[in-house]
Order: C-alpha cells, then structure tokens, then sequence
C-alpha cells in the first residue's frame, strides 16, 4: 500500500527527515516511536503534502501513484488520512458543514455525484453511533472550543466519514485521559479491515494497548534506527529512548 | 437520537456549502448584456433632462418641482463631493452620464407571457426567473431593469392585507399623499451630494406600505439591474412601516460587464412607527472591475432608516461583494423610545475593489439599543474600510451600543482599516466596541486540503464561517445565494 523509499525531507532549510525507509501492506498497523523532535509529525505532513515541508530526496508510492507528485488534496481522496496532533479550528464552520463538504469533494474525485442530505445524514448517523460521538458537538463550529478530547474524537469521526485506505494516527493519545484513549482507540479499532492500514504515531506505549501493531519501528534523529514487533514498544517503555540513542550514538561513533 | 435535534441538523446540511462547491465560476457570472430598444436621454445633466425624466414618467407638476429644487440644490453642492471616505477614484464627470433609459416595453403586463421574451431571458439568467421566484419561493418580486419598473407579483395577494407595494413611479401616480408626506422626510435632498443627484434623476425603485397591525406575508424583493451602457441608475426606495406591522425586504442587484465605470447614486428611506419592524437586506453584487482594476460601478448610497415610534425596530443587513467603489453607511435614527437598531455587514474587497461603508447609530430616545456586526474580507489589491458612527444624544438616557468589526485578510497585498466614531452626550449611555484582524491560516488551508478540499473552496468555507453571524440574519431563501457570491467573488484569491 505504502512504501516509503530512502525519504528526505526538512522545513525552513533544515534537514529533518534524513532517509526514511517503510513498507506498509493492506490490513496492517504501524507504530512510530520516537522522542520529542525525532521528526514523527514532520515524516506525517511530509506525506499529507504539507506546503512548507520541503521534499529533499527519495520516493513515496501509494496504492501504484507517485504520492509526492499528488496535491494535498488528491492525496486525501486517493485515502490518505492524517488525524492530526493539533487539530485547527475555523471559526464559525458547523462541523457536520466541513465534513460534508469532505465526503462529497472525496466523492468528485471519484466521479460519484454527491450525497444529498438525507444520504449524508444517514451516514452520519451510523458513524456516530459507531464513533460514540453525540449530534450537538457535530452542529458547533470546527474544532472551536472543543476540549482536548473532542478534537481527537472529531478526527476519528473524520475518519469513520473519509473511510480512508491509509490512517496516520499523529499523538492521538496525547492529552487524553485513559478513558478518553480508549473510546478513541476503540474507534480505530472498529474501522480496521484487511484493505486499510493505520499509521499510528505516538510518544508513549500506552495507547499500543489498545491499538495493537503489528510492528513497531524507532524514528530518532531523523532516521528509523530500529523495528521490531509490538514487544520492542514494551520494551522501549520499560527502558526509555536513552537505551536507543546510546545504541545509535555508539554505531555511529559518536 | 432526539428527533428534535436531528430535525435541527438537516437544516444545518440544507443550507450547506454544496452550491458552493458546484459553483466554479471564473469569471464574473452576470456579465451579459440584453439587447432592448431603450428609451434614452441624451448624455449630461441640466435642467431639460430633469423635466424630460419628469416627462416621460408623466408626473405630477409639485413632483416635477421637487425635482427641480433637488437639482438646483446639487447644482449649489458642487464643491460637497466627499473626499473623506477611503476612497481613490479619478472626478466623475457628470455630464458624461446618461440619466434616462428605460426598455420600451407595454406597461403594466397582466400576465408573465405578455414580457419582452429578451427580459424573461434576462431574468433567467440572474436566476430570477419569475415563474420559479413565484413558484418556489413566495417571493414577490418588483423588478427594476435599469429605469423602469416593470412586471410586478403577488400585488394582489398583498393588496388584500392593504399591503402597498409596487414602483415609485407608480405610488407617485396612485398615492401622492403618502409620498408627498414620506418621501425625502428621512433623507432631505440636501443630505448629501449623492442625494441631491438622486432626488433630481432618480428613475425608479420601490414603494413599500404596510398598514397597522399587518404582518407581511412573504419577503418582498427588488432585483435592481443595471443594463444600457453609460447609464447611471438612480432608484429611490421608500418603506412604511405603520403600528404594529412587520417587513422584511431584499433588494438584490447585479450588473453586466462594462469597461467604462458606472455611477450608482441609490436612496433607501425606512419609517418604523411605533411597535413596527422593517428588515432591510441587500445583496449587492454589481460588476466590481475586472483584475486589472478596469471598469465596475461606483456605487454612492444613502439608506437611512427612522425609528419614528416607541419600541420600533429597523435592522439592516448587507452581504456586499461587487462594485469596484462602494460609499454606504446604513443608518437608523433611534427616535422612538426603546426602539433597537441593527446593523449587519459583511463587505468582500478583491482584486483592486474598494470599499468604504459602515453605519451611523443616532441614539435620541429613550432606552435604546443599537447592534452593530461588521464583516470585512479583503484579498487581492482591495482596500476595504469600516466607518462607524454611534452617536448618543442628551436626552437618550439608558442607550446602548454594541459593535464588533473583524476583518479577514486573504494575502498580504489588500488593506482593513477600522474608523469607529463614537460620541457620547449622556452619560448613562453603554457602549462598546470589539475589533479583531485575523488571517486565513495555511494550517487552515491544509487542514481542509487535507480532507480532500481543494484551497477554493477552503477559502469559501472559512469566510462563510467567518460571515457566519451576518448570513444568518439574511432570508434563508437568498442565504444560500449569497453564500454562492462570497465564494465566487473571491476565486483566485489564495494559492
Ligand atoms: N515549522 C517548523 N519550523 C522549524 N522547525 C520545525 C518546524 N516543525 C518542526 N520543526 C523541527 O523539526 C524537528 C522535528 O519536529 P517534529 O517532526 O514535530 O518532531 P516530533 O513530532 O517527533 O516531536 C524538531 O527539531 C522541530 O523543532
Ligand atoms: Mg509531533
């Protein structure tokens, strides 16, 4: 689905992402750790086609296209999806207005008319119920007073509408209490299937409880220094990232 | 699910953006021009082109010396062109205008077959086909094709109720003593210039009673037009509100594409007697230039409204995309103890458009209360300016005032400017007033890309959304139509 080739990117002049190598199949999850400022939000933007990262070197294939010739918003119809770490607001935008203008912009690109009201409501409907997320968060404006929770809630429920082949989860967790991860979680859980994949990008172990990878790899530095399976995540809980950078540090010769 | 609250949000999906996102329309929509025989004066302003207006609507001699007197007067305000607003524009030369056209059309028609098919085609095209506005909307409509007025609806239905509505020409004809008794009472002649040139060639425009105790059915609309080349068009409103009635008015307006610039000198007067409430909304969408700045109508209006009587209330609401100039200060004299005063605008500017417009609050009675919501949108080159005044007299004791001015920039090559003027002689009086600035942010941008929205139509959810709490307060019949306009007048704006 995604393969990720010697990757190179940076923001504002600077180097970030310094060779990036992934491969991501149909129906797997992926987990990336790393220490704050290893470069996990910039790989995540890189791929959604975030204007100011800038692609230095490498290649990104997904589902057969050429990703990085793509626009930001082609990437998004071909079923890349970014829930991201700091969710925007737009004043005055009813969510339920954004998302179906989403769906049916989604839905363009496909040559599929768009879905009148009542088809869109009815999907609405069963999303939300599916999402555990209630009708008057969804009449406010975009992401404008929602507690930390809602944001991350509204983009799983994003998710659930989009029905993406590709879910990169960015800190998800972050600043959720442990109910709140796990209604989130559970979300996730409930879209997987054998056609889609999760990218799920995260600090800490705790939210691979619930949301189980099938592998596990370190970003530190700009580079993946190590992979393994969801085992290496309990592991790096345990010990911390200073037991990877010490091993990277001594490989380097540093 | 509460099948309340489901109610409730397939409304809010309704009225959703999905015309916006049918609408790719590059250039301007209603650049067109119909092909009538036009009743026209020759070029320039005197005395004879004011007796041959007169003329050939066949008015009334005291209507053709308050003409007269108007246009001596305008004559006597030559140096009193306003320089003070915000404006750049070369001198209007005023004899370079033509201030007569009318389409040679059979007056008065009984039925919709029996007009001109190439003005059924023109109506098409601005989507106000009758039979559809009829059909689908209630909505009467009083069309006014560059001078004269033609082809009115739903007269009938509104003359039951005692409800007057129908063309200034008419009313002239047909209610002199209403008109002798209302007209310039709100607005003198001698205002301002733009109203001295008003009232001395005014055309046409609407006439609007509503008797004691009537509640207006059903919205009652204007759609001004603008057609024949070189031609300034010069309409006159006036709306009557008697005890206890309700109104709610639109007036839309479109022009087609012209290279010269063309003079819009328009005069709005509301009368709110006590208990009475007028709802003024406008959708102004005249050619506003093309990108260079070329051409586009210089639109100079006066609309004022008085809150004559006790717990009166007059709300103007303005959604303002086109025209390369637009001069507008909606305003309400709050005479009337406890009457309110509302001002709602959202002003777009792009590509060299300028705008200047804002309101006047005149608080004198008693308790009252004023609101003011200003949107302005700047892209492109444009310059786009809020000028307010909130006056408070001696004797209104208890008045309050609201405002709150936001300006969107999209690109760092247009100007907001914010000129709020506040003057206080009553120290019970309440006033405040909010401003913000704010940008349209990349984050947002991609934020939307990101969900398979393209940067136009990112943009045209971000400032409905920043436009929100004006194009609520719009008739939900023309909201979706004006949601349409900001989206289309501010294309090629960002990316
Ligand atoms: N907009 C930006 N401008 C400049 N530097 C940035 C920007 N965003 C991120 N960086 C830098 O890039 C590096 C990686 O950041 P990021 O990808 O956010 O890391 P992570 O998500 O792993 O915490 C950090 O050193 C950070 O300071
Ligand atoms: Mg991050």
């Amino acid at each position: 689905m995604l393969n990720i080739r010697n990757l190179q990117a940076g923001i504002e002049g600077r180097k970030i992402l310094k060779g990036i190598n992934l491969e991501i199949k149909a129906g797997e999850v992926h987990a990336i750790m790393g220490p704050n400022g290893s470069g996990k939000s910039t790989l995540a933007s890189t791929l959604a086609g975030k204007k100011s990262y800038e692609v230095l070197g490498g290649s990104v294939d997904f589902l057969g296209k050429d990703l990085l010739e793509l626009s930001p918003e082609a990437r998004a119809a071909e079923g890349l999806f970014l829930a991201f770490q700091y969710p925007i607001e737009i004043p005055g935008l009813s969510t339920t207005n954004f998302i179906k203008t989403a769906v049916n912009e989604v839905r363009k690109y496909h040559g599929k008319d768009p879905l009148d009201a009542v088809g869109f409501l009815r999907m609405m409907k069963e999303k939300m119920a599916l999402m555990n997320i209630e009708q008057s968060l969804l009449s406010r404006p975009l992401n404008e007073g929602f507690s930390g929770g809602e944001k991350k809630r509204n983009e799983i429920f994003q998710m659930a509408m989009l029905e993406p082949k590709l879910a990169i989860l960015d800190e998800t967790d972050s600043g959720l209490d442990i109910d709140a991860i796990r209604i989130v979680s559970n979300g996730v859980n409930k879209l997987r299937n054998k056609d889609n994949a999760v990218l799920v990008v995260t600090h800490y172990q705790r939210l691979l409880d619930y949301i189980v990878p099938d592998f596990v790899h370190v970003l530190y530095n700009g580079r993946i220094v190590k992979s393994g399976t969801k085992e290496l995540a309990l592991e790096l809980e345990e010990r911390g990232y200073d037991f990877i950078k010490n091993e990277v540090n001594v490989e380097e010769g540093v | 699910m509460n099948p309340e609250v489901y109610k409730e949000s397939q409304i809010d999906v309704d009225e959703g953006l999905s015309t916006i996102e049918k609408t790719v329309l590059t250039d301007y929509k209603y650049g067109f021009v119909s092909k009538f025989d036009a009743d026209e004066a020759p070029k320039g302003l005197s005395e004879d082109i004011v007796r041959f207006i007169s003329a050939r609507k066949n008015e009334p001699e005291w209507m053709l010396e308050w003409r007269l007197k108007a246009y001596k007067q305008w004559c006597r305000m030559a140096d009193d062109e306003p320089t003070w607003a915000n404006l750049k524009y070369p001198p209007i030369n005023y004899q370079n205008i033509i201030y007569y056209s009318a389409p040679k059309q059979k007056m008065n028609p009984k039925s919709l077959d029996e007009i001109d098919p190439e003005l059924r085609r023109t109506f098409e095209k601005l989507g106000i086909s009758m039979n559809e506005q009829k059909r689908l909307t209630g909505v009467a409509v009083d069309a006014v094709i560059d001078s004269i007025s033609i082809g009115t609806s739903f007269k009938e239905q509104l003359g039951e109720l005692g409800i007057i509505f129908c063309s200034m020409s008419e009313a002239i004809q047909e209610h002199p003593e209403l008109i002798k008794k209302y007209l310039s009472s709100v607005v003198p002649t001698t205002d301002n210039y733009f109203a001295a040139l008003n009232a001395a060639v005014f055309s046409d425009g609407s006439f609007c009673y509503i008797p004691k105790g009537v509640r207006c059915p059903m919205e009652l609309s204007t759609y001004f037009r603008i057609n024949a080349e070189n031609t300034g068009q010069f309409e006159r409103t006036l709306i009557v509100a008697d005890e206890g009635s309700y109104v709610s008015y639109l007036e839309g307006c479109t022009a087609p594409m012209r290279d010269e610039n063309q003079l819009h000198a328009a005069v709005v007067e509301l009368i709110a007697m006590d208990n009475a409430e007028i709802k003024y909304s406008t959708v102004q969408n005249w050619y506003p230039g093309d990108k260079n700045g070329v051409g586009g109508i210089y639109n100079f209006v006066t609309k004022r409204g008085i809150c004559q009587g006790v717990n009166s209330k007059i709300s103007w609401t303005q959604v303002e995309t086109g025209s390369a100039i637009t001069w507008k200060y909606p305003s309400v004299i709050l005479k009337g103890d406890n009457s309110t005063g509302e001002f709602y605008s959202v002003a777009v500017t792009n590509n060299h458009q300028q705008a200047d417009t804002g309101t006047k609050m005149h608080h004198l009675g008693k308790n009252t209360k004023s609101r003011i919501v200003s949107k302005g949108i700047s892209a492109g080159f444009s310059n786009n300016s809020y000028r307010g005044l909130v006056h408070v007299g001696k004797k209104a004791s208890n008045a309050r005032n609201f405002s709150q001015c936001d300006s969107l920039l999209l690109g760092d090559k247009c100007g907001a400017h914010t000129f709020p003027y506040i003057e206080v002689r009553n120290k019970t009086a309440l006033v405040e007033h909010e401003a913000t600035t704010s940008k349209i942010g990349e984050d947002q941008i991609f934020y939307c890309n990101q969900r398979g929205i393209d940067t136009e139509t990112a943009v045209a959810l971000i400032v409905n959304g920043f436009a929100k709490e004006v194009m609520n307060q719009l008739p939900m019949e023309f909201a979706v139509e004006a949601q349409k306009l900001l989206a289309i007048s501010l294309e090629g704006s960002v990316g």
